[in-house]
């Protein structure tokens, strides 16, 4: 949100900055002077620096891993620019945008200002949203909540920045969080303090925000003793973007009786229907920490877009009686390969975690559940609750469901359910004789299939999922 | 308003259907009756479009057209209605959202307004009333949980939700109790008049007790081997099938 304060405030500034850019972009390629120059140019401190080169170090010697059910051309860091945030050639006017994109925005009830914005075309200084945004600030710092670009909370609350960054993933995570914490350019900060609720959800600004993510963004929230938050990422239509890789970051820290829960709406651009070709890779490392007692997290995301998703938004439920919930809906049409899923940790005595996952597979899509559940010895009374329901529509997409199972504890109760269902020709017929058409049945029956993990979603993100839903299966029947 | 010429069809190469012919009126009630396996819901699925039959000879023509060319849903939009004999579960789509999808399919389709969430839910309180249904149902899910009555009398609810000019009711009698039965062919009568027609498939004569059809077809081995008047049905009931076959 403060993104889009800024950029009206320093107008000039910001102007001149990518004056700047286009001048200085480094050249594509990734070495220790590359993150140097990321590092000098946010005028960053040098233990960041330090932390950057570390992870930078460390990835040289790892592997990029293969073990996920999915297959792309491999990737040549080396052809990246790191430099900057990404830069979308700027459109004079909507007749420039591609037609289809503006009657999916139209679909979706997007108003035009926004569809300027969400297609790259250049925008007026004001619009109405600005205002608001401006009023959702004084009524968040009224209660002390830090919601802000992390290259800015790095200068102003570097001691929360210091403690927290990499504390759930680590540089030495994977390799894409190695990646990321080495060249990351830049994410939100979020933090709550101590027995404050959240005046808002912070997510009214999603769209705006989401018209700067890089390919490396890097998220932390931290909710403090008995407070609560819930966020919003992402945006329900389709974006333009000429990076191919994204490798976020994004880290959740909930302390004593607090709680977090995190909403994800992710439509990148799936590639071309017919080959898949120059859709986006989405390597994102999710994880949150469950660190007092009595705190809780919640995933929920509704994954429609990428040529390849490779997720798993994890819980680590180190408190006792902590929470730990995993609420999905991903979606494979076309050529998209989705290996997603999460990893349950529990530590604490008492713990609970959720897991709803509802994979759906159409044209020649590819959807994996790749999910892990582990009791470790300590995890007196642990609970877990697994339901894996995939749903197929045509017969050359795939479904395929990997539950790992760790329990070290002999109280641990775990329950698992999986399902794989075609959308019946029968359920088809009988809608068809009621006069709907078989691409509405779809669409209907898909979305009664994910009302469980839609129902975790705030209202206004909901409806908008749902008719997300009806987009992305067009064409996937008949 | 239907008339089936010389009807000839097959499952996998297995002939079902071995020339039939029916004409039905405006108006109309026609009952088909037949043991397990005759070919009754066959012709049903055939008259409503359902894919997986060939049809070697013949014709279904419906309102001056032939219908085998058409879609489903053309041919439920143009005023085609089955109550099916196994009501399909949609699992998370709740009764009252499927309902206003059809119903507005079909007002779009012949040019009226489509009803919003509110006029809508007036018009089908009014609806569930006719068929004893209670409200509590239009929250479910499309026949999730749903009683083998209870499943009957939403096919019904449809029935008088959707108007159609041509209602096929295949075996809707099949699995309910003597109230249900009641409920059932009330709603179904008060839906009757002078331009809707009604093919009605049944074992049994208790529906069409209550329903007192125009016609009353015997259908064995995918051929009409009798036609007559309610008194053929009170025949079979007493005699059985077995003095039909030759
Ligand atoms: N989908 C199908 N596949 C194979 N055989 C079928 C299929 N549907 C019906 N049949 C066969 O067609 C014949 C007639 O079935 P049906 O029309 O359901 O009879 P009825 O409704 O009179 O009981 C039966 O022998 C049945 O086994
Ligand atoms: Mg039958």
């Amino acid at each position: 949100m403060t993104d889009i304060i800024e950029k009206t405030i320093e107008q000039d500034y910001k102007y001149g900055f990518v004056t700047n850019i286009e001048q200085e972009t480094l050249p594509p390629g990734l070495s220790k002077d590359v993150i140097r120059t990321i590092s000098k140019r946010k005028n960053e401190p040098k233990w960041l620096l330090d932390w950057r080169i570390k992870a930078y170090n460390h990835w040289l010697n790892m592997e990029e891993p293969d073990w996920a059910k999915v297959e792309y051309e491999s990737i040549n860091y080396q052809k990246i620019s790191y430099f900057s945030a990404p830069k979308k050639k700027e459109l004079k006017s909507l007749d420039e945008v591609d037609p289809e994109l503006l009657r999916t925005y139209d679909k979706l009830g997007i108003p035009l200002e926004e569809q300027k914005l969400l297609a790259g075309v250049a925008v007026d200084a004001v619009f109405d949203s600005v205002s608001i945004a401006t009023t959702f600030k004084d009524e968040l710092e009224k209660y002390g909540v830090i919601f802000m670009p992390f290259s800015k909370a790095v200068h102003k609350y570097p001691e929360l920045i210091k403690t927290y960054l990499g504390s759930v993933v680590p540089y030495t995570d994977n390799y894409f969080a190695a990646l990321n914490s080495a060249v990351f350019s830049d994410g939100s900060f979020v933090y709550i303090p101590k027995g404050v609720r959240c005046p808002m959800e912070l997510s009214t600004y999603f769209r705006i925000n989401a018209q700067n993510t890089g390919q490396f963004e890097r998220t932390l929230i931290v909710a403090d003793n008995d407070s609560n938050v819930s966020y919003l990422e992402g945006c329900t239509a389709p974006q333009r973007d000429e990076n191919q890789l994204h490798a976020a970051v994004v880290e959740l820290v909930a302390h004593k009786n607090a709680t977090i829960k995190y909403s994800t709406v992710q439509n990148w651009y799936p590639g071309d229907p017919k080959t898949g070709k120059g859709g986006i890779y989405n390597f994102v490392t999710k994880r949150g920490i469950c660190k007092g007692d009595h705190s809780k997290i919640s995933w929920t995301q509704v994954e429609t877009g990428s040529a390849v998703t490779w997720k798993y938004p994890s819980c680590i439920l180190k408190g006792n009686h902590s929470i730990g919930e995993f609420y999905s809906v991903a979606m494979a049409n076309h050529h998209q390969q989705a290996d997603t899923g999460t990893k349950m940790v529990h530590i604490g005595t008492n713990t609970k975690s959720t897991i709803i996952s509802k994979g759906i597979s159409a044209g020649k899509g590819q959807n994996t559940y790749r999910g892990e559940v582990k009791m470790m010895k300590g995890a007196e009374n642990a609970r877990n609750f697994s339901q894996c329901d995939s749903i197929l529509i045509g017969d050359e997409c795939g479904a395929h469901t990997f539950p790992y199972i760790d329990v070290r504890n002999p109280t641990a109760q775990m329950e698992h359910e999986a399902t794989t269902s075609n959308i019946g020709e029968d359920q088809l017929f009988y809608c068809n004789q009621r006069g709907i058409s078989t691409e509405d049945a779809v669409s209907m029956i898909v979305n009664g299939f994910c009302k469980d993990v839609f129902a975790e979603l705030p209202m206004e993100f909901a409806m908008e999922a749902q008719k997300l839903m009806e987009i992305s299966l067009e064409g996937s029947v008949g | 308003m239907l008339n089936i010429k010389s009807l000839k069809a097959s499952i996998d190469g297995k002939p079902i259907l071995k020339g039939i012919n029916l004409n039905i009126k405006p108006g109309e009630m026609h009952a088909i009756m037949g043991l397990n396996g005759s070919g009754k819901s066959t012709l049903a699925n055939i008259i409503t479009g359902r894919d997986c039959y060939d049809v070697s000879d013949g014709d279904v023509i419906y309102k001056g057209d032939s219908l085998l060319e058409k879609s489903p849903e053309t041919r439920a939009l143009e005023g085609i209605f089955m109550s099916f004999q196994y009501p399909v579960v949609i699992p998370g789509v709740n009764l009252t959202y499927f309902l206003k999808a059809a119903l507005n399919a079909h007002r779009k389709h012949r040019g009226e307004e489509e009803l919003d969430a509110m006029r809508f839910l007036k018009f089908i309180r009014e609806k569930i009333k006719q068929v004893e249904i209670d409200e509590k149902y239009l929250k479910r899910a499309v026949n999730e949980g749903f009683s083998g009555g209870e499943k009957k009398r939403n096919e019904i609810l449809q029935m008088i939700t959707l108007e159609p000019s041509l209602s096929i009711l295949d075996e809707t009698d099949s699995g309910l109790d003597i109230d249900a039965l009641k409920i059932v062919a009330n709603g179904v009568n008060q839906y009757r008049n002078k331009d809707n027609s009604f093919l009605v498939i049944t074992h049994y004569q208790r529906l069409l007790n209550y329903l007192k059809p125009d016609f009353v077809h015997v259908l064995i081995d995918g051929v009409i081997v009798k036609s007559g008047d309610m008194t053929l049905a009170h025949k079979l009931e007493e005699k059985g099938y077995g003095w039909l076959e030759s």
